[in-house]
């Protein structure tokens, strides 16, 4: 690790102004990723800004019947809380399929929709990499890709975003809450929060230096099945190869994301019309364009079925 | 160099230069710094001119480990794991991958289960933290670590600590009725069922592939509790 200074943030303002005042500032609140990074010198941060103190760590009823999720309640805390349980099952089970009981104990919400891809040529200095090193090239375009992106990738980068929770979350049509170094305060919808890659996949979300998150909020739930299916290597603390997130009303209607396919959780509003006639139909919306590698062709059929058996699975 | 100095404590022994074992690994472990310390230097003088290397940054914590408080100055960059080890000499908990995969590394931080390796000690300000030496000494055991002894859950032990640390933490996730991705009823109260508590500890790797007994020994705790 590279040595840093340290501060204790004392409100989101001042960590979102020392952010902007200090360069190569970072903020870190459950550090499951970033200290990662640091050990291996891909972050390099000069300085830390420690935000777990700010007490963004409650879950409260939104006006509109939804919740605001503070940015540091932690992933386990999220996943067992009895409104989130009830009413936001898909949220609960997304959470619950990713990390370990330890990683999600610490990791926060805000820190899951950050957390950084888990390409093996952007985690292996000695590989090219347009993500970590921008101009360098992308090793994995011409290496070991199974895992990686088969919708919206470019020639930069193929990684994928590696968060279940945020596949719910954009299933969910949640919000994300800022504040800027100059305490402006802004609202994200989850749709426009995190970046395709282009040809600068090095900036993987629409933060601006210094903004920090402060909350998520969920609109009132939607009802219906809730259904979080995660297909993977293996059945415990693995990333996804494919993950689909579904809410299927009684008369079929519904909405679905994909996880573990691009950069940010894919979802393809004019597919949803077509899920009452079933899972090909849809996916083969939900998927136009796919532009996969031989080795993860795979992953095509591997979103039909599983969506045919989460339909199954939801009209019980 | 360094294959001759080790050749020279062979010929003589450990026992008569007077140094312990522990004391060897030390200074090895100081060899080694010196090294990575020369080369880190290397790769300074070849960074462009005005892009002074950042110094080691220090900051105080204070927490509790096993009920005692202390007070650390230390290099920002210390991990909790770090910190445990090697300032308050604690070796219980283990260092395996580093990176927050194996799990060895597992403490309790406030009643949590944690990886210390993925977490900075100047994070735990006021925090109360317990290690493997907190929760029983050789004489008294935890009723975890006599299970585990009873039923053979391990064989070289090195993961053990964290095993054991993390199994305690799960029963009270389960009686705080924290669901896990086989819980079928997100709204119902979870059991310590086996399939729950394999699926709980998978954060926990063990090598030697204990893990059947390792679950027999946590069913036989959660069964007394129960």
């Amino acid at each position: 690790m590279k040595p840093f200074s340290y501060e204790r943030a004392k409100s989101p303002a001042q960590a979102a102004s020392s952010a902007a005042r200090v360069s190569g500032a970072k903020f870190i609140a459950g550090g499951t990723n970033l200290l990662d990074l640091m050990k291996l010198q891909i972050e390099t941060p000069s300085h830390l800004i420690d935000v777990n103190g700010l007490q963004l760590d409650k879950i409260e009823a939104t006006p509109e019947g939804g919740l605001r999720i503070g940015a540091l309640v932690r992933n386990t805390d999220l996943a067992a809380d009895p409104r989130v349980r009830r009413d936001y099952g898909l949220l609960a089970r997304a959470l619950l399929a990713g990390a370990s009981g330890q990683l999600r104990n610490q990791a926060t919400t805000a820190g899951n929709l950050l957390q950084r891809t888990r390409c093996p040529y952007f985690y292996d200095t000695n590989q090219p990499c347009n993500k970590r090193q921008p101009g360098s090239g992308c090793a994995a375009l011409g290496g070991f890709n199974r895992p990686h992106a088969i919708l919206g990738a470019s020639d930069a980068c193929i990684a994928t975003h590696p968060s279940d929770m945020a596949v719910a979350m954009r299933a969910l049509d949640a919000t994300v809450e800022t504040i800027n170094p100059d305490g402006a305060v802004r609202s994200i919808p989850i749709a426009q929060f995190h970046r395709l890659p282009g040809d600068t996949p090095h900036i993987e979300t629409v933060l601006q230096p210094g903004e920090l998150i402060t909350a998520v909020t969920l609109p009132r739930p939607l009802g219906g099945t809730q259904v979080y299916r995660k297909v993977r290597d293996r059945a415990s603390y693995a990333f996804a190869l494919i993950s689909v997130a579904a809410i299927v009303q009684r008369d079929g209607s519904g909405r679905v994301a994909l996880g573990g396919v691009a950069h940010k959780p894919w979802r393809v509003e004019a597919a949803e019309a077509l899920l009452p006639r079933g899972a090909k139909a849809a996916t083969e919306q939900l998927v136009a364009g796919a532009r996969p590698t031989p080795q993860n062709a795979f992953k095509l059929p591997l979103v039909e079925r599983t969506l045919a058996s989460v339909l199954a699975e939801a009209k019980g | 160099m360094q294959r001759d100095a080790y050749l020279g404590i062979s010929r003589l022994g450990i026992s008569r230069l007077g140094i312990s074992r522990r004391a060897l690994v030390i200074a090895s472990a100081a060899s080694v710094a010196a090294t990575a310390a020369r080369i880190e230097a290397f790769g300074q003088s070849a960074a462009p001119a005005g892009s002074a290397p950042q110094a080691p940054s220090i900051a105080k914590v204070s927490f509790t480990v096993n009920g005692t408080a202390r007070q650390l100055e230390l290099d920002t960059r210390t991990t909790l794991l770090d910190a445990l080890r090697e300032h308050l000499h604690l070796p219980g908990t283990k260092k395996g991958c580093d990176q927050g995969q194996c799990g060895a590394c597992t403490v309790i931080v406030g009643g949590r289960r944690v990886a210390s390796c993925l977490t900075l000690a100047v994070m735990h300000e006021g925090h109360a933290i317990t290690t493997i030496e907190g929760l029983g000494t050789p004489e008294s055991l935890h009723p975890m670590q006599a299970a585990f002894v009873k039923h053979d859950g391990y064989q070289c032990g090195y993961c053990t600590p964290g095993q054991i640390c993390a199994a305690v933490a799960v029963l009270d996730e389960i009686k705080a009725g924290v669901p896990s991705h086989v819980t079928a009823d997100l709204t119902t109260q979870p059991t310590a069922t086996a399939a729950e508590l394999r699926e709980r500890m998978s954060g926990n790797i063990c090598r030697c592939g204990a893990y059947s007994n390792i679950v027999d020994a946590i069913s036989e705790v959660a069964g007394r509790q129960a």
